[in-house]
């Protein structure tokens, strides 16, 4: 746990950390809400956002690209309430046909600019590169207070971080109205609350964890970190508060044990190649949700057949 | 005539089949499927569960990668397209099954189960595949085709197994159409006639997976889930009828197949998924725009219609009984239509446009009266002239009975 | 009935301004609510003035729009036309007057949440974003539960109440709102005898209080016991008044239609007797 550790694994350790919990915390809402699949759509709408941003600027600063893909999730969510209620087509399947069409879009226009000076394809976009995110200068754990060394941290952490934080502190001032109209949005607009705008601004929220985590881990697996670490937490405990709380625990967990297991356990397996990152994160916040569906204390309902 | 190596006409070329005898095959693959997955979807989407196909979709992938393990293991070629799609039909099966099992044995909702197991399983998928790059049959192996789907450069023996399986699913679909439709349509009733809900459910679902396989190579798994749904949902604006839907759905599905695996013929560098799946989306556009009964112009016209339609109706009746009209649309349209003054007085239309609404709202009223068990008298809304709903002589009954009422109140003041 | 045969057709500015006073006495007045899902109405030009200090049935088939009507006053579904007042002010500016009682089956009772948390969402008003729930808070949610015999179970996750705990549970958080006007959507669907008795002693302490409250109520036998108003709608008003004048055996045959109507007068007639 020396020199190595820091510059190899601490920052994509910390970065996949803080992607997870970044996306765990409005995921609680989401499967509250049923709309677990929003994050789905979000995650593949922040593909076309992503490569529209970088065909109008040219870069892949990461402002444009955040509000790109911002813009792309708005759009999306904007698409499936209109098609939703003008159509009069169940919310499932009008989030199909807007997401599916985003993510062809976003990929024949990625296939058909120049993109190869830049770090930009659709695998990439699809699995990640948690493992490249290393900390080149680092000399061991003293470069963390030397301001040279930190000036050369991988962008994505304070990146990262700060979305982390934003969406944190937001849940925290807005914990009341959204608890509130997530259980009862028709008493919530009674009290004059705006449950519509409530609503986009959690998906809002949502798209601005993808956006960030994006990098980090891959556009499709940013869904397994909005849906497994709160379902996991649902069947834990039967408050929302120890709920939020334990989500956040499985999420950093299955980013610590992804990471881990990814880079060391196939050299324990006497293989000399890592996997991928992501992936095993995924994996793991999977098995971790398949552990608690068989022996969590509050999996099942009142009255719901035992297995 | 288009220019000879123009885009254009190897567009041409390739909608006609002569671009090639594997891109006609893949064409005619492309379509079948679109036709399979686009009758096969509407079920799905008719059951309310459209994505669940998205979850079917990505759990294929852990599959591809395990066969492609597998066959290695034992000295075959891993890249046996049949070997391939045996594996990724068995690992999207078991994803179903997952789904299945926690929606109905923990306290978590449907999508939140579909939602974990597609990202779950395509996360190991990809785990997988970084094994796979690292050995050194893998290197060649191109397994991340099955991602999105490519045709470039397929071989003659893959292009018919696609066909095949497009021809398969056709021939499947044809067979159980009937029960299909009477378990998405009425699942109670259809279990009231004796069919065993259960297993045509499991049919609709092997028929979604089979789909879903079959489209893996041309479409990709991340996107094949959008030739099931885009289809039938376009339909849906189209007709209120499941068998129209059904048809409909497979016609746009196949129409969509055939023209997106031609325009890749033609541009070899654009991958095969993505333009089938915008293609599809272009045409579920036009149906939202203009089909006729759910299109959003007719809508829009039709609702706009009928407010102002309410509105007069109402302006006219609070007129007619003296009653002040606060609400400032009723106004503007009174006003605009000369059947009020600006200082809301009725005018001399006005008076008789007013009598002429209250003279039909209590002819209404008595026909709502003697119609009441009847199914239509919902229609006696008060908003349609009782002149489209009602003979001449059904309305002179009316009026006679008006007209009685009236003298006997008359009998009653004196 | 005799004046509508006269059409008077004068914009009177004084039937005007004698229908604005009557509505600011009125704890809420709906004017002319039309609401529609689609190309039918659900509810038709209704008017309605609910009294203040009174209480009030809203009565009707099912489907005849009375979860609709009280919806669309308060703003959850929109209205295609028609004005909200109370008290005479717009309902925006008189939200913090008004506590609604939702049906019960219209939230998943499995969210994850204790009954004391959903008590609290009455005070909301009170709290804000961030205001602390302090010792008080928790005693005056308390005390709403004890008014609905549900102290014991303040602590208990709401998934494992009882259809009719739920429906308590429901009423304390209104009651935590301290408000002068309830509206109350089915709040005697589906619930054992006790529980009903325990509502509408609770309610009929509000209006002791002085306070107005409406209830969309399904149960024609109830009518006359609980109630002293009645409004008889079905997609358009039938008839409004006190209980002894407007439920009357004509009014319920307008409201219900025929053969059905009978059915229910005899019913009637029965529990009366009963």
């Amino acid at each position: 746990m020396g020199a190595d550790f820091v510059q190899l694994s601490l920052t994509p350790i910390l970065i996949g950390v803080l992607a997870a919990i970044a996306c765990a915390l409005p995921g609680n809402f989401l499967i509250l809400r049923r709309q677990a699949l929003i994050g789905d759509a979000i995650s593949h709408v922040v593909l076309p956002g992503i490569v529209v941003a970088f065909l109008v600027t040219g870069s892949l600063a990461s402002l444009p690209m955040l509000l790109g893909a911002a813009g792309a999730s708005l759009i999306a969510v904007l698409l499936i309430e209109t098609i939703r209620r003008l159509g009069r087509i169940e919310p499932g399947a009008a989030m199909g046909v807007v997401f599916t069409a985003m993510f062809a879009g976003g990929v024949l226009l990625l296939e058909q600019s120049d993109t190869s000076g830049v770090h930009l394809d659709v695998e990439h976009a699809l699995m990640g590169n948690l493992e490249s995110l290393i900390w080149f200068d680092a000399t061991g754990w003293s470069s963390l207070l030397d301001p040279v060394a930190l000036a050369s941290l991988p962008p994505e952490l304070p990146r990262i971080a700060l979305v982390a934080a934003l969406i944190t502190v937001l849940m925290l001032v807005f914990w009341r109205p959204l608890k509130l109209s997530t259980f009862d949005e028709g008493f919530a607009a009674t009290l004059g609350l705006p449950v519509r705008l409530i609503g986009l601004a959690l998906v809002a929220a949502s798209a601005v964890a993808a956006v960030a985590a994006f990098d980090a881990v891959g556009s499709i697996i940013v869904i397994a970190m909005f849906i497994c670490p709160p379902a996991t937490a649902r069947l834990m405990t039967e408050r929302l508060e120890h709920q939020v709380a334990w989500s956040t625990g499985f999420a950093a967990l299955s980013a610590v044990l992804g990471y881990v297991l990814a880079g060391y356990g196939p050299l324990w397996l006497g293989s000399a190649h890592a996997v991928s990152a992501a992936g095993m994160i995924a994996t793991v916040s999977g098995l971790m949700l398949a552990a608690a569906c068989l022996a969590a204390p509050h999996r099942r309902r009142i009255g719901q057949p035992s297995a | 005539m288009p220019v000879p190596g123009s885009p254009i006409e190897a567009f041409l070329s390739a909608l006609l089949l002569q671009a090639g005898y594997n891109a006609g095959l893949v064409a005619i693959g492309a379509s079948l499927l679109g036709i399979a997955a686009g009758a096969g979807g509407t079920f799905l989407f008719l059951r309310k569960r459209a994505l669940l196909s998205d979850a079917i979709a990505h759990a294929t992938l852990p599959g591809v990668g395990i066969a492609f393990l597998v066959m290695v293991a034992f000295g075959l070629d891993g890249r046996s397209l049949v070997g391939l799609l045996a594996g990724s039909a068995l690992s999207a099966g078991l994803g179903l099954l997952c789904v299945e099992w926690i929606t109905r044995h923990t306290r978590l909702a449907e999508d939140t189960a579909i939602g974990a197991v597609l990202s779950v399983f395509f996360g190991f998928g990809i785990v997988l595949l970084t094994v796979i790059q690292t050995l050194s049959q893998g290197r060649q192996a191109g397994l991340e085709g099955f991602l999105l789907g490519s045709t470039a450069g397929m071989l003659y023996q893959d292009a018919v197994v696609i066909a095949l399986g497009g021809v398969l699913a056709v021939l499947a679909l044809v067979a159980l159409r009937r029960p299909m439709t009477l378990v998405s349509f009425d699942p109670g009733f259809a279990a009231a006639l004796g069919l065993n809900t259960r297993r045509i459910d499991l049919a609709m679902m092997l028929l979604v997976l089979a789909v879903t396989v079959a489209g893996l190579k041309i479409v990709g798994l991340v996107l094949v889930v959008a030739l099931l749904i885009v289809p039938p949902v376009a339909a849906r604006l189209w007709s209120e009828r499941t068998d129209h839907v059904v048809l409909i759905a497979g016609a746009i599905g196949g129409l969509s197949g055939y023209v997106g695996a031609a325009m890749s013929a033609a541009a070899p560098g654009l991958p095969t998924g993505p333009i089938i799946v915008l293609v599809a989306f272009s045409l579920f556009l036009v149906s939202l725009l203009l089909a006729p009964a759910r299109g959003v112009l007719a809508a829009a016209l039709r609702h706009r219609r009928f407010q102002l339609r309410l509105h007069r109706r109402q302006g006219l009746l609070s007129l007619a009984r003296g009653e002040p009209i606060f609400d400032p649309l009723t106004l503007k349209v009174l006003r605009r239509e000369g059947l009020i003054r600006p200082d809301r007085v009725p005018t001399e239309a006005g008076r008789l446009e007013a009598t002429r609404a209250l003279l039909d709202e209590r002819r209404f009223e008595v026909a709502r009266r003697i119609h009441r068990d009847d199914p239509l008298s919902h229609r006696y809304d008060g908003l349609t002239p009782i002149a489209a709903v009602m003979t001449g002589d059904e309305i002179a009954e009316i009026d006679r009975l008006l007209a009685d009422a009236a003298a006997r109140h008359r009998r009653e003041d004196a | 009935m005799q004046a509508r045969d006269r059409i008077e057709l004068v914009a009177d500015r004084e039937a005007e301004a004698e229908a604005r006073a009557e509505a600011a006495r009125a704890a809420m007045a709906l004017r002319a609510i039309t609401v529609s899902y689609g190309e039918s109405p659900a509810v038709f030009s209704v008017d309605a003035t609910f009294p203040r200090d009174s209480l009030i049935a809203i009565v009707g088939p099912n489907g005849a729009g009375k979860s609709t009507l009280l919806k669309a006053a308060l703003g959850i579904v929109p209205r295609l036309s028609g004005t909200v007042t109370v008290f005479g002010a717009p309902l925006e500016r008189a939200r913090a007057r008004v506590a609604y009682v939702p049906q019960r089956a219209s939230v998943d009772w499995d969210f994850p949440t204790r009954v004391i948390d959903v008590v609290l969402m009455g005070l909301y008003r009170e709290l804000g974003l961030l205001g602390f729930v302090r010792a008080s808070h928790r005693e005056r949610a308390l005390a709403c539960l004890a008014r609905v015999g549900m102290t014991d179970f303040a602590d208990r996750q709401i998934g494992q109440l009882s259809g009719g705990q739920q429906q308590r549970v429901f009423l304390a958080r209104a009651l935590a709102q301290d408000a002068d006007l309830y509206l109350l959507d089915e709040p005697f669907a589906g619930v054992d005898a006790a529980t009903e008795k325990a509502i509408i002693d609770v309610l009929k302490a509000l209006k002791a209080e002085a306070r107005t409250v409406v209830c969309v109520h399904h149960d024609l036998a109830t009518v006359t016991a609980y109630f002293d108003r009645v409004l008889l709608i079905n997609t358009r008003r039938i008839a409004e008044g006190p209980v002894a004048t407007a439920f009357t055996a004509e009014n319920l045959q307008a409201t219900y239609g025929g053969r059905l109507a009978s059915a229910h007068i005899d019913q009637l007639r029965l529990s009366e007797q009963g």
